[in-house]
């Protein structure tokens, strides 16, 4: 099973769960299952158009999946998925 | 209701100052218990943002995974994060609004040429509208 740390601000959407085990595969899957289990995180993870949302990046191990293979991605059964928030912001 | 500290408040407002006139920011750590929250600590972050500092501020991912990690090693909360908003009101932005995260408190610092001015913080609802935390300025003895 591979590793995936929810950020703080939406563990209140995993039940105040910080880390979870879930299947390895690709990041697609991972986040499959993350929308399955926990809806209510599903709007903080995907856009419309069920894509992984611009203001969320996604870490395996290091690397962010934008500099691999994005949702396509494998994930091993020793990885650790980092779900990142975005953190912007501004005066206009 | 947000209690700060003295001490991770001063250092906010000298962040915001030595800043001044980019936005600073840094992430806010404490407890949050019973609907209280506690900041106990700041810790200052690189505004990533390219360009034009004075309107924007980005904190970087890896930066982000360093403060979850530091909550981690020091049984501390990770409560949210601060900036500035120089020579503007301590009122968030549209831009502020929707970048913003869910649980997180939003500390905004506003400094009017080079002076702090006033400090305010604010939280996203259900409706992902801000609404405005109660600040508690706690002095230790």
């Amino acid at each position: 099973m591979a590793t995936v740390i929810i950020p703080t601000p939406l563990r209140k959407f995993t039940n105040n769960t910080a880390r979870l085990n879930i299947r390895a595969g690709s990041v697609q899957d991972i986040v499959n299952d993350l929308s399955f289990n926990f809806p209510e995180l599903k709007r903080h993870l995907l856009d419309e158009n069920g894509k992984i949302r611009s203001f969320v990046n996604v870490f395996v191990g290091d690397d962010d999946i934008r500099d691999l293979q994005n949702e396509h991605t494998s994930v091993k059964e020793d990885s650790v998925i980092s779900i990142v928030p975005a953190i912007a912001g501004g005066n206009l | 209701m947000l209690n700060i500290e003295q001490t991770p408040l001063d250092e906010m407002v000298s962040d915001a100052v030595k800043t001044f006139p980019d936005e600073c920011c840094g992430f806010l750590f404490g407890k949050d218990e019973n609907n209280i929250r506690t900041i106990k600590k700041i810790q200052v972050v690189n505004n990533a943002k390219e360009g034009d500092k004075r309107r924007r501020f980005v904190i970087s991912a890896k930066d982000y995974l360093k403060a979850e990690q530091f909550a981690d090693e020091n049984n501390l909360q990770l409560i949210g994060v601060y900036h500035s908003h120089p020579n503007h009101p301590a009122i968030p932005s549209e831009h502020d609004r929707v970048a913003a995260q869910p649980y997180f408190s939003y500390i905004i610092l506003s400094v009017i040429n080079n002076e702090f001015d006033h400090i305010r913080s604010w939280q996203l609802n259900e409706q992902q509208q801000f609404e405005e935390e109660k600040i508690l300025i706690q002095q230790l003895n």
